[in-house]
């Protein structure tokens, strides 16, 4: 039975999600699944990454060998982001049930499920082609989550949405198919043994499908200049299924660390440091427009979508350099950067519930628990921006560090984009809280304890993160030595031999 | 055969990218689905161009890779769903807002 613990992270959404749409007309019953669903993946994220600790652990589909049919590959990077997802659908659902954003539409809970068997299914995958399928689980069914709750705006920023990913689908599969018309097999160890040994005349058919692979993973990560649909989507989405969204750009930066590591690394002759070039001056631009649109936006949503425009432009910055202390910096700042994001979410959806707005422009009526908000708000802010004690400031200081060899340009870049956020942020906060208009009457609002608590959960996380960042910062070391020597990762599978 | 294959998906993808570019929905929409079927003979092919090859081995001289064959089934389900979706996403838009252009008629 433990052997198949590493495919249940997705069966078990899936089929919760299936018996849901069996039973649509009955709330209890889907909120029932929901936590329960909820809960059996986090326990199941607790016994992977344990399980991941002692080595990557292989699972054949219909036990057929690799590479002929699909293998799903349980490794510490794939382990962290099974938990880091776990993490926040808990706090989102317990957020949900809080306020019953569930209730506003129909089918929230089975489209929420498919979104968690997509996420799960994209980390552990060890196909590329499987990857693609995942990929587009998890976009069917965040369209169903976007436009949740209906309304115009919803609707054309979830049409603009699909659109977009449908694009970026198809230039995926545009790349998959020269891959496999070069190679012969889309098995990513498979390609890692059979790269190395391709003609030199297929070099450039090569390096044309890794730039077009790097391109759809730039659209999940929202890296400029293919970042222009988070912040209109994500401030059109409902803000906890926005809270959710937060891994989404997270799986962005992970294809780009698997396929660098594992397909693309940097010593492979026909890419050499392509990816790396490329991404630097991407996330160079992205910590620049993040900055920029956090000073300049007019509303809060958009605001927050920036904020992780810039952090994503960090991650990848540092993610870039390909060594294993730079792995590992930029995956401690991407598990910050999402718990953040999330935060930084749900707190515009309590802000809104209770000002009415978000709008950053105009004076609100004084908000109720506005102390306890204004509180909130600033931890989150100082988290988003990178400020002691809690773990962005952790993160910044290990990115630094791994940067420190590019450091007139990086650090400058880095510490500049802080600064210029940490304004934004204190604009913003100044504006919500302390710009009241007093002639308005304060709306009565329920306390929602429970809501709160989810958002204490996260601060928690991270102060959590922050305190004990020796020890993960120990633990993501040899998680990125491992992506660096993914030996390991090859051998599991027990490929068949590749003549040279 | 090879060059016209090839010509076939230049002109799909050509008539998909301009037609992806125009302002309302509806083109968006048909310029996706012209991708799609660039796509899927892309992938249709990307296991070798080859005539009266069965995929199965021992029933011709030269068996065909039946991998793609199985790869462009899935893509072609998934590009059907996926229109399926963006067109009611486009009819919700249009009905709410009593107009089709995809990029927030001017506002």
């Amino acid at each position: 039975m433990t052997a198949h613990f590493v495919i249940l992270p997705v069966i078990l959404p899936a089929v919760i999600a299936g018996l849901m749409v069996l039973f649509a007309k009955n709330p209890a019953f889907q909120r029932l699944g929901g936590v329960l669903g909820v809960a059996g993946l986090i326990a199941l994220a607790l016994h992977n990454l344990a399980q991941a600790s002692l080595g990557p652990t292989p699972y054949f589909l219909g036990n057929w060998p690799a590479p002929f049919g699909i293998v799903l590959i349980l490794d510490r990077l794939s382990a962290l982001m099974l938990a880091l997802t776990a993490a926040l659908a808990g706090v989102v659902m317990a957020y949900v049930l809080a306020t019953g954003w569930d209730l506003r539409g129909k089918y929230f809970h089975p489209l929420f499920m498919f979104q968690l068997m997509g996420l799960n299914g994209a980390f552990l995958t060890a196909d590329a082609f499987n990857l693609f399928v995942f990929f587009e689980v998890l976009l069917i069914a965040s369209y169903g989550l976007l436009v949740h709750g209906g309304g115009a705006e919803r609707m054309r920023a979830g049409l603009q949405y699909v659109a977009f990913n449908l694009l970026g689908s198809t230039v995926f599969l545009f790349a998959l198919a020269t891959i496999y018309a070069i190679s012969g097999t889309l098995n990513m160890a498979d390609l890692a043994q059979k790269l190395p040994l391709m003609p030199p005349e297929d070099a450039a058919l090569f390096r044309l499908s890794a730039v077009l692979l790097l391109m759809v993973f730039a659209v999940k990560g929202a890296l400029v200049p293919l970042q222009f649909w988070l912040p209109r989507s994500y401030a059109a989405a409902p803000a906890p299924v926005a809270a959710l969204f937060a891994v989404m750009t997270k799986l962005g930066a992970y294809a780009m660390i698997r396929f660098g590591t594992l397909v693309f690394p940097p010593t492979l002759a026909a890419t050499g440091a392509l990816w790396g070039d490329i991404l630097w001056a991407a996330a160079l631009a992205g910590i620049a427009v993040g900055a920029l649109g956090v000073l300049g936006a007019q509303r809060l949503a958009p605001l927050i979508g920036f904020a992780i425009i810039g952090s994503m432009g960090v991650v990848v910055l540092t993610l870039s350099q390909f060594t294993a202390p730079a792995l590992a910096a930029a995956l401690y700042y991407a598990v910050h950067s999402a718990l953040a994001a999330a935060t930084l979410f749900l707190l515009l959806d309590v802000i809104e519930a209770r000002r009415g707005d978000d709008d950053l422009a105009q004076a609100g009526p004084k908000m109720a628990q506005g102390g306890l908000l204004a509180g909130l708000f600033i931890a989150a802010a100082v988290a988003m921006v990178g400020l002691p004690p809690l773990s962005g400031f952790v993160g910044k200081v290990q990115v630094l560090q791994a940067l420190s060899a590019h450091a007139p340009v990086a650090w400058s870049a880095i510490l500049l984009g802080t600064l210029v956020t940490m304004i934004g942020f204190a604009r913003a906060g100044s504006a919500l809280f302390w710009r009241v208009d007093l002639t308005q009457a304060v709306a009565k609002h329920p306390a929602q304890p429970t809501a709160f608590a989810a958002i204490f959960a996260l601060i928690a996380a991270m102060i959590t993160l922050s305190l004990f960042g020796a020890p993960v910062a120990d633990w993501l070391g040899v998680t990125a030595a491992d992506l660096m020597a993914p030996q390991a990762y090859i051998k599991v599978q027990s490929l068949p031999a590749v003549a040279p | 055969m090879e060059a016209l294959i090839a010509i076939i998906i230049g002109a799909l993808t050509m008539g998909g990218v301009f037609l992806m570019l125009q302002r309302r929905t509806f083109p968006v929409i048909l310029g996706l689905s012209l991708l799609s079927y660039a796509v899927n003979i892309f992938i249709f092919i990307s296991g070798r161009v080859a005539l009266n090859a069965p995929p199965i081995i021992g029933m011709g001289p030269a068996p065909i890779d039946p991998l793609p064959q199985a790869l462009v089934l899935t893509a072609i389900v998934i590009s059907f769903g996926m229109t399926a979706v963006i067109l009611m996403l486009a009819l919700g838009s249009f009905l709410h807002r009593g107009d089709d252009s995809a990029d927030g008629g001017g506002q």
